[in-house]
């Protein structure tokens, strides 16, 4: 692997993570997070929608008129949203309905655009294609990230599996309410990104 | 030919509609029956977890067995000769034609309008009816809940109740789907002698054995909007306006066939 492929392939994990750095795809990254698994499918999805629109863009962006881009893009990515969901639907059900209206909304993550835009429209379909990889890994990452905590601290439990005994099913652990709700992502991207920038400091911004 | 020519603004938009449509229908069309397969799927497991027959180990369409179907005019009380497995009470409810209109003094679960017809679950083991599952839904804080309460075939007392679709605090109202409270339902009395819906949430917890607590259920703390809401969806459903007049004849009807068995 030569090393512009390794840059565009893991780059976008802690070097120009699309929610660390570019605050991109927040919303999603909240409303999704309260469990693992959750966290896990959508982090698919959206690899998967990325990497396939970024490599369909980039297939025909020789062909793109200029003044119907933007529309373009939308619709491929409209489209492979679809059958994302259509797939979840039929046999990932149970995810797929706590999911509910946020597999619709990859549609407007902003981590989709911002890659068939940004970076699609100017590179070959196998580079968009691990470009696409790339971002979602770099999502995933944090997704993961915050439903471990929210999973464990929210309801005492990882991935399903109970870990904490929970103080109403006669364990010791009183779940922490706020875990559970969306506000507690912030708290938690807050966290990630200030570790992350303690260590990469070329990432702080200047003030 | 140069990309921004209008020529070819509209073959590329045109193409791409066209490529994009048929991978859209294509999946749509070749999922749709896992996709319905998993939607009747959910929906009994849900009217078999209202009931609290949900076995682990055990497959949902093999527990499901017991239950038979049926689609009933809820303002009669009768049963139906249509098949309820294609029947949608949300779409009926807002459908003018198959919808009844509330009266607002009436309306305790705030749903505004509700379907003319109803399914309902008999719940049988070796023809005998033990049971009854009906579809209720109400307003709470935020949204609105949708659930199945199993009644035993005495029609009055609760063998349980869950929700299975609603957008409450979690936390908070979201307990709604707490095993443990949803544990106390069961043995619960719904009407009083008068024939009057008198069960309800109360603030706090419920003492056993002090009278009246067989019509009473504990609230969820910190959510008293959510619990006002489950207090009134029961209200309306076990009402006359719900399943009340259907309730009535399906006791009647036992008591009958209970005396025909003394004659014989």
């Amino acid at each position: 692997m030569n090393k512009k492929t390794k840059e565009v392939l893991f780059g976008p994990i802690l070097d120009n993570n699309p929610i660390a750095l570019q605050i991109l795809g927040i919303c999603s990254a909240l409303a999704v997070t309260s469990k693992m698994e959750t966290a896990l499918v959508m982090g698919v999805s959206v690899m998967l929608v990325t990497a396939f629109s970024s490599a369909a863009v980039s297939l025909i962006r020789n062909h793109i008129p200029n003044s119907i881009r933007i529309i373009v893009e939308m619709t491929i990515i409209a489209s492979l949203v679809i059958v994302v969901d259509q797939i979840l639907k039929a046999y990932a059900f149970s995810v797929s309905k706590q999911l509910s209206v946020f597999v619709g909304l990859i549609i407007t993550n902003c981590i989709v655009m911002g890659r068939t835009e940004g970076f699609a429209m100017k590179n070959t379909p196998g580079l968009s294609f691990l470009d696409g990889i790339g971002n979602g890994l770099g999502y995933s990452l944090i997704l993961i990230f915050v439903s471990i905590f929210r999973e464990l601290f929210g309801s005492g439990s990882l991935l399903g599996i109970r870990i904490l005994g929970l103080t109403r099913d006669g364990g010791w652990y009183p779940s922490n309410g706020l875990m559970l709700l969306p506000p507690s992502a912030f708290f938690l991207i807050g966290i990630f990104i200030w570790v992350l920038r303690s260590v990469k400091k070329n990432q702080i911004e200047e003030g | 030919m140069s990309n921004d020519s209008i020529g070819k603004t509209l073959g590329v938009a045109f193409g791409l509609c066209l490529i994009c449509s048929v991978v859209v229908s294509t999946t749509a069309v070749k999922l749709r029956p896992e996709q319905t397969a998993n939607k009747v799927m959910d929906k009994r497991k849900n009217i078999l977890q209202a009931a609290g027959l949900l076995e682990e180990g055990k497959s949902v369409e093999e527990l499901f067995r017991q239950i038979e179907p049926k689609l009933i005019d809820l303002s009669t009380g009768e049963y139906l000769d249509e098949d309820p497995q294609n029947f949608d009470a949300r779409k009926a409810a807002k459908d003018s034609k198959e919808n009844w209109t509330i009266p607002a003094e009436r309306d305790f679960a705030g749903i505004k309008t509700r379907a003319q017809k109803a399914p309902v679950y008999l719940l049988k083991n070796e023809g005998k009816l033990e049971g009854v599952i009906l579809p209720v839904s109400g307003k709470g804080l935020w949204s609105t809940l949708y659930g199945f309460l199993a009644l035993s075939s005495d029609t009055n007392t609760v063998k349980g109740l869950s929700f299975y679709e609603h957008g409450e605090t979690p936390g908070l109202g979201g307990e709604v789907e707490n095993p443990k409270w949803k544990a106390l339902w069961p043995g619960k009395k719904v009407y009083n002698e008068n024939g009057e819906v008198v069960l309800h949430l109360t603030k706090g917890s419920v003492e056993t054995g002090t009278p009246g607590s067989e019509f009473k259920v504990d609230g969820l703390s910190g959510a008293t909007l959510t619990s006002r809401g489950v207090s009134q969806i029961l209200k309306f459903w076990l009402g006359p306006d719900g399943f009340k007049p259907f309730l009535e004849k399906l006791r009647a009807n036992q008591t009958d066939l209970a005396e025909v068995k003394i004659y014989e």
